[in-house]
């Protein structure tokens, strides 16, 4: 008689393989190797500190004999905003006269000279001649037209049609809007017409090449607008710099004939005032009257300044913030290369990848489970970091008389979670590049060398522009922290170094996402065809 | 000790992995440099110094010098070999001391053909880039003294930093961490230098950087506006690599292997 024994099955249920329990899995691995945890808190602690230390310093300091050093801080330079809260430049000569109500502002122009500064902010002589040494030329943003602006008061809103010697005519409003009219410049032979209308909130531009046939630039909506406003010429001219960070200041003069107002019953006629927020880079124009010169009905009319964003770059440099948190981003990078290392070589090395696979033989499934938890960790990390990081940095600057421009409360969350999505994308590649190297030591170096060495070579001044370094390695998605917009209206040395990065936000994180995807995906054929 | 250093010697030798990182500092090195010689061209006005623009390579050669050493020492560590090594060998600065030399000529013999080839490129390159005589750019040539500093010194810079690299790896044994730390430490103060505005920290930075000190020897003109002299440069590195040693050799005697 036999009896058959039952073979033993545990009590235990059936454990479940979902992607949960995978993820699960590879979250209590991260959790309780102290020394991983640990590496993610230097990567946070190196973004705060690094961005604190880099917040750099404008302070003078006056070395005396024998004593210490005394360093004076300046105080940041004050720099007015415009309606829509951006960083303006409100620098212009004026003659005005007010406009109540409903009306229209038409002039010719018939000519547009200048005058370039060898050096900045040379002082208009008395007699209102250009002192040497200067030399004839206009740049190419010179602006001589009609505006039409709430107040004299800087940032005011306004709407302007000008002329300019190297771009036609153009509609400008709220410092940012541009609209090009009609090309070409202005000679005594082809002179140019313009016309500003008012009509509530609405203000309309329009350009003509006889004064008789017009056609309209484009409309403005200025809401809020007060009954009575300021109406008049202008007449101005930025920095010389042609796109690089040495500038002279430049003058600009323009010939306008007779001014036609509808809309001053009182007709309280023409009053000069040079709107200036005293800026370094522009000529400084008497406050007597001999900057205008009235005669038979016609005017002549002296200016430098703009009337335009303000850009970072030449006498305003802005790039702190930017230059903190990219430094600190990438040295926060590096204990990041080698946990996302780690996460996968250690598992190659102790052979717990045969355990990891013996339990979820759906090697891709591991993979990306591991790709989930090392991408959210360092995310969550690396957005608490930059938080902190962008707080202290924005208090830092403006502390160490930095000029900090001011930034949207989206934008500021644009640079926090595009940071942590940098930082997720990044650790993600790294552990495609550790899977199919396998070896520790060659994945953190090359992880490390992609990562820091666009900048290394870029610094050194004998290299070629860091640019299309910054364009095509996965450092381009540094751009997702950049936050001073361009502008094709103002000329300026738009480079790294003024803080402007040469892709968009989005794009430079995409380009990082490819490298990723590449890495990710060579990773995932590697881990199901070779054996472990 | 020759039978320590025939020991290391040996591991070295039978290692793959040797030669393929040894080619690849080469490699690194003579390419980086040759393309941006390539990519540079004369300006008048502007002055270069052609030596250091033809080894701009070693700034990615440095780092593979850097994996080389770590794994010297690591690879050990993590294969569980160490007990092996210094069951064989008890007395452990011996066992240190002979990685250091073998490391020494081989990271020199490479850093001989990867300074060589960088500079033969520069060399054949530059003249069709506007750097000529007439221009003022001498062919490079080992003739006069700065340019043979700007090319014995760069050797001795990276075997300087193989000896660092092999310290911190004894101190910290694990490669990732050791590799993180010593590129860390590398880039960190170019890096900052560049970014910090005030010029004494910017100078001081310069100075105290393993990387940016020790490649002042690479530099054969306009020495004056150098934050440190060449050779002192190169001494900065040399302390910060007999620093890392003696932490490295200290740990190795104190701890339980």
């Amino acid at each position: 008689m036999t009896t058959t024994v039952a073979p033993y099955r545990s009590e235990q249920p059936v454990g479940r393989d979902g992607f949960a329990q995978l993820l699960r899995a590879e979250f209590t691995k991260f959790r309780t190797v102290r020394a991983w945890v640990i590496t993610l808190g230097v990567a946070g602690a190196l973004i705060v500190v690094l961005a604190w230390v880099t917040s750099p310093h404008t302070g003078v300091c006056v070395v005396g004999p024998k004593s210490p050093p005394i360093c004076s801080t300046p105080s940041a330079p004050s720099v007015p905003v415009g309606p829509g809260g951006e960083a303006v430049v409100d620098t212009f000569s004026f003659l005005r006269q007010p406009m109540i109500g409903n009306g229209s502002l038409t002039v010719e122009v018939t000519s547009l000279t200048g005058a370039i500064a060898a050096g900045n902010g040379v002082n208009l002589g008395p007699d209102g001649q250009v002192p040497n040494p200067t030399h004839p030329g206009v740049v190419p943003w010179a602006k001589a037209g009609l505006i039409i602006t709430q107040s004299t008061a800087q940032g005011s809103p306004y709407t302007a049609v000008m002329v300019t010697p190297g771009h036609g005519v153009r509609m400008q409003y709220d410092y940012t809007d541009d609209v090009a009219g009609l090309p070409g410049t202005v000679t005594q032979s082809s002179p140019r017409w313009l016309r500003l209308t008012r009509v509530g909130d609405v203000i309309t531009g329009y350009d003509s090449l006889d004064g008789t046939q017009w056609t309209k630039i484009g409309t403005a909506h200025l809401t809020g607008l007060p009954d009575v406003i300021q109406a008049g010429l202008f007449v101005t001219s930025p920095e010389d710099n042609a796109g690089t960070n040495d500038s002279s200041a430049s003058l600009a003069t323009a010939t306008f004939g007779r001014v036609h107002l509808v809309g001053d019953p009182q007709n309280s006629g023409w009053s000069g005032q040079v709107v200036s927020a005293n800026h370094e880079s522009y000529f400084t124009l008497p406050t007597g009257r001999n900057w205008f010169k009235q005669s038979d009905g016609t005017f002549t009319v002296t200016g430098s300044g703009d009337i335009a964003p303000q850009v970072s770059g030449g006498a305003l440099q802005g790039m702190g913030e930017t230059t903190s948190l990219l430094a600190s981003g990438t040295f926060g990078l590096i204990p990041v290369i080698v946990l996302a290392t780690l996460f996968i070589t250690s598992e190659f090395r102790r052979r717990v990848i045969r355990t990891t696979l013996t339990a979820s033989p759906r090697r891709g499934r591991v993979l990306a489970a591991k790709a989930v938890v090392i991408g959210s960790v360092t995310f969550v990390a690396a957005c608490l970091a930059t938080a902190i990081a962008e707080a202290i940095s924005r208090h830092v600057l403006p502390a160490n008389g930095n000029y900090v421009f001011p930034l949207s409360t989206l934008a500021e969350i644009r640079v926090i979670l595009g940071t942590g999505l940098l930082f997720a994308f990044a650790a993600i590649g790294i552990l495609g590049l550790a899977t199919v190297l396998r070896r520790t030591a060659g994945a953190v170096a090359a992880g490390i060398v992609l990562f820091v060495l666009p900048f290394i070579l870029g610094a050194n001044a004998s290299s070629p522009a860091p640019d299309w370094l910054m364009r095509i390695f996965p450092t381009a998605a540094f751009a997702v922290q950049g936050t001073l917009p361009r502008f094709a209206q103002v000329t300026n040395a738009y480079t790294m170094n003024n803080g402007y990065y040469p892709l968009g936000p989005w794009v430079g994180l995409a380009v990082l996402c490819a490298w990723t995807a590449v890495a990710l995906g060579a990773a995932m054929w590697s881990i199901r065809r070779r054996d472990v | 000790m020759p039978e320590a250093l025939h020991a290391e010697w040996a591991k070295l030798r039978t290692l793959a992995s040797t030669y393929w990182l040894l080619l690849a500092v080469a490699v690194c090195t003579v390419g980086v440099g040759t393309a941006v010689v390539a990519a540079s061209s004369y300006q008048t006005g502007s002055h270069q110094d052609t030596p250091k623009l033809s080894l701009t390579g070693m700034d990615l050669g440095q780092a593979v010098v850097a994996v080389l050493a770590v794994l010297v020492i690591s690879n050990e560590y993590s294969t569980g070999t160490m007990s092996v090594t210094l069951t064989a060998m008890p007395r452990r600065l011996v066992v240190l001391a002979a990685k250091a030399i073998t490391l020494t000529g081989l990271v020199a013999a490479a850093g001989v053909i990867a300074v060589g080839g960088s500079l033969l490129a520069g060399r054949i390159i530059l003249a069709s880039k506007g750097f000529t005589v007439a221009h003022g750019y001498a062919l490079l040539s080992l003739g006069h003294g700065p340019m043979l500093r700007a090319a014995i010194g760069p050797v001795l810079y990276l075997v300087l930093i193989a000896l660092l690299s092999l310290g911190v790896a004894t101190a910290l044994r694990e490669s990732a961490t050791s590799i993180g730390v010593i590129l860390g430490l590398l880039y960190l103060f170019p890096f900052l230098a560049q970014v910090v505005s005030d010029p004494a920290w910017h100078r001081h930075l310069e100075q105290i950087g393993p990387m940016t000190a020790g490649l002042a020897i690479q530099a054969t003109t306009n020495l004056q506006s150098l934050p440190i002299s060449p050779w002192a440069g190169l001494g900065v590195l040399a302390i910060w690599a007999g620093v890392a040693l003696v932490a490295g050799g200290i740990l190795l005697r104190v701890r339980d292997a």
